[in-house]
């Protein structure tokens, strides 16, 4: 008889959900157990976080977890976490959301809340595909990959994405991927820590979709590819962009204190008001 | 003791959110309604509130609706093309029931058409512009009073009914200046916390229609999604009932009380051959128009809609019954018209004079309508 044994992280969990819709081989189950322990590892009070998503597998993550969550539409999850956080900057907002969420539909969002320098911590499962809707081309899918959209190679140059949230002002911005789970845990940790704009891209396997398209076939096998093409970025910076081809450079691309967004809102009402903003104000009849 | 002021509309607005309650406003600068961001820009800080300017009116949605779950009245303003960029997130708030104000100060369409002009191009974007069945609540102001009054009026309702209202003005309405009186004594309808229990159900299909609604943060731990969701927020997307339930009820919570949502004014109704309905700024020709048209003996009556959205149909029909010829005064090609010809056009010929290059119909050209109707 086989022993059940229970994840110690089930009581985060919303188990009247369960079982979730992630496919066999999915790395969605390891980045919530990432998570979870970087949360913990961090201190963090779960009561006190809420979270956003957008639309996409990895969007489907803070409907597992047993917290507020802001389920939105496509792409827009870091507008409507913006507003939360800007409305109760008490509360810890974390989004989940994905490869075609936050870098395609919601890309504009992503450079301007990382230009903000907004105190939100964004997980972003980079899968290089559409998994939801059955296996397109993303705008992180390595030129040349397979998808049911570009059946004869992908033309298109894929985004660098830890290295564009750095850019447009991000205080935080690391990539790992899910064989790297301590490394993970720890950036996840950093970037709840971060008083500022975190941003973790993962990068992970989609089996069902990538890898089917890719001839890929099992989840060990993209594993396994995965590990042989990351690359540290300390390395990464002394090799040639031809050495790099088909690479994944895993590390920190950000690590900096800026000025926090929603503290300067706050400046602003005390030294206006006296006093800081009001949390909580819709529930008053006289103000 | 009533304060007077003598403001612009858009003004007249920005006081009036702050006045209901509204702490958080994000926007994206549009003419003819950026006044609105403006003064807000500068009065919110004034009061404890947030200002945020986002990257565009997609993003000033989304950051409404995550304020509003935030625990704050939250509110943005535009026009035209930035309702049409908002639509998708509209929804969203129709389907997770979540109360904002949108403020369009609408000008001339379609598309970037004519900024600085005056329309009410937009009554159908205010009704159907999101994909899907609900019901919206919208406000039509004609003068400065009115873009105060029904600003307040608006956050009210959305409390009351956990539901996105819209502020139809218009360029005419957003722009000029009148006077306007402030009282002391403005109800305001602050948001219900649920009861904590163990059997709480935070989209429970209740016969009012209408939940109390908990911020993120007070500890009910809710799942809030745009998916077709059961009672408890989960989603439960291939079920037939559950999606039949949910949008039946997030629409009969609006015209189970029509009663107390619509609004409609009226002027000489009572002995009227011919009544005209208009909304907004065209209003203020319209009762012009009734007042000379009266005076060369014609017997004509006016009823101006305050609440377009949801259409109402039985204040029409009351005081409209008797009348053989109605006109419909707007400023476009003809929208509230059909609504119009539908409630009256079983009883009365329903004419339309739709106005459109960004100008406002005159009392003279009303009257010159009402004679050209009254002769054939």
């Amino acid at each position: 008889m086989s022993q059940h044994k229970e994840n110690r992280f089930l009581p985060y969990m919303r188990e009247d959900r369960l079982p979730h819709i992630f496919c066999p081989g999915c790395g969605n189950g390891a980045i919530i157990n990432a998570f979870l322990a970087a949360m913990e590892k961090a201190e963090m009070d779960f009561d006190n976080i809420a979270m956003v998503s957008g639309i996409g597998c990895s969007s489907r993550i803070p409907g597992y977890l047993n917290c507020d969550s802001l389920h939105t539409t496509h792409g827009r999850a870091l507008s409507f976490a913006t507003g939360l956080k800007v409305a109760n900057k008490d509360l810890d907002v974390v989004v989940f959301t994905g490869d075609g969420d936050a870098a395609s539909i919601g890309g504009n969002h992503l450079i301007h809340a990382a230009r903000r320098n907004i105190n939100l911590t964004v997980i972003c499962i980079n899968n290089n595909i559409y998994g939801m809707t059955g296996g397109q081309i993303s705008p992180t899918s390595p030129k040349g990959s397979f998808g049911t959209t570009a059946p004869y190679g992908n033309r298109d140059t894929p985004f660098n994405l830890a290295e564009l949230v750095a850019a447009a002002g991000a205080s935080y911005s690391a990539r790992w991927t899910t064989v790297q789970i301590e490394n993970l845990v720890l950036a996840i940790k950093d970037g709840l820590k971060n008083p500022g704009f975190s941003f973790i891209e993962v990068a992970t396997q989609c089996p069902t979709y990538y890898g089917r398209k890719n001839k890929l076939r099992t989840p060990t096998a993209m594993a396994a590819v995965m590990k042989a093409n990351t690359v540290f970025k300390s390395a990464a910076d002394r090799m040639s962009a031809k050495e790099l081809e088909g690479k994944i450079v895993v590390g920190e691309f950000a690590n900096k204190q800026k000025d926090e967004f929603t503290q300067g809102i706050e400046n602003i009402s005390v030294e206006k008001s006296g006093k800081k903003t009001l949390i909580n104000s819709a529930y008053e009849s006289e103000l | 003791m009533a304060q007077e002021f003598f403001i612009q509309g858009n003004e007249a607005c920005a006081k009036g959110a702050i006045a209901a309650g509204c702490r958080f406003f994000a926007g994206y600068p549009i003419t003819p309604s950026t006044e609105v961001a403006e003064t807000l820009a500068r009065e919110l800080p004034k009061v404890g509130g947030s200002f945020v300017q986002m990257e565009d009116e997609i993003a000033s949605a989304g950051a409404i609706i995550g304020g509003s779950w935030g625990g704050t009245k939250s509110m943005t303003a535009t026009s035209g093309p930035g309702i049409s960029l908002m639509q998708e997130n509209i929804g969203y708030a129709f389907m997770s029931e979540t109360p904002i104000v949108i403020v369009d100060v609408q000008r001339g369409s379609p598309s970037t058409a004519q900024p600085t002009m005056t329309s009410q191009s937009d009554m159908m974007q205010a009704r159907w512009g999101s994909h899907g069945d609900y019901e919206p609540i919208a406000l039509a102001p004609s003068s400065v009073q009115e873009f105060f009054d029904f600003t307040i009026k608006a956050f009210n309702l959305a409390e009351e009914f956990r539901v996105p209202v819209f502020v139809m003005a218009d360029e005419i309405v957003g722009h000029m200046r009148e006077k306007i009186t402030v009282e002391d004594d403005i109800e305001i309808v602050p948001r219900k916390r649920p009861e904590k229990s163990d059997d709480y159900l935070p989209f429970e299909n209740t016969e009012n229609g209408t939940n109390p609604m908990p911020a993120f943060g007070d500890g009910f731990n809710i799942h809030v999604t745009g998916l077709t969701h059961d009672e408890r927020g989960y989603p439960d997307t291939n079920n037939p009932e559950t999606h039949q339930k949910l949008v039946q009820r997030i629409c009969d919570k609006i015209l189970n009380n029509k009663d107390k949502i619509c609004s409609v004014k009226s002027q000489n109704c009572e002995d009227a051959d011919m009544i005209i309905v208009s909304y907004g700024s065209p209003v203020r020709s319209v009762g012009e128009a009734v007042t000379k048209a009266r005076e060369d003996g014609l017997k004509v009556g006016y009823i101006k809609i305050d609440t377009p959205w949801p259409f109402p149909d039985e204040q029409l029909l009351e005081l409209a019954s008797n009348a053989k010829d109605v006109l419909v005064v707007e400023m476009n090609l003809g929208q509230m018209y059909y609504e119009v010809d539908r409630v009256l056009g079983k009883g009365a010929d329903v004419h339309l004079m739709g106005v459109i290059g960004g100008v406002m119909p005159t009392p003279d050209e009303i009257v010159e309508k009402i004679k050209e109707i009254g002769g054939n």
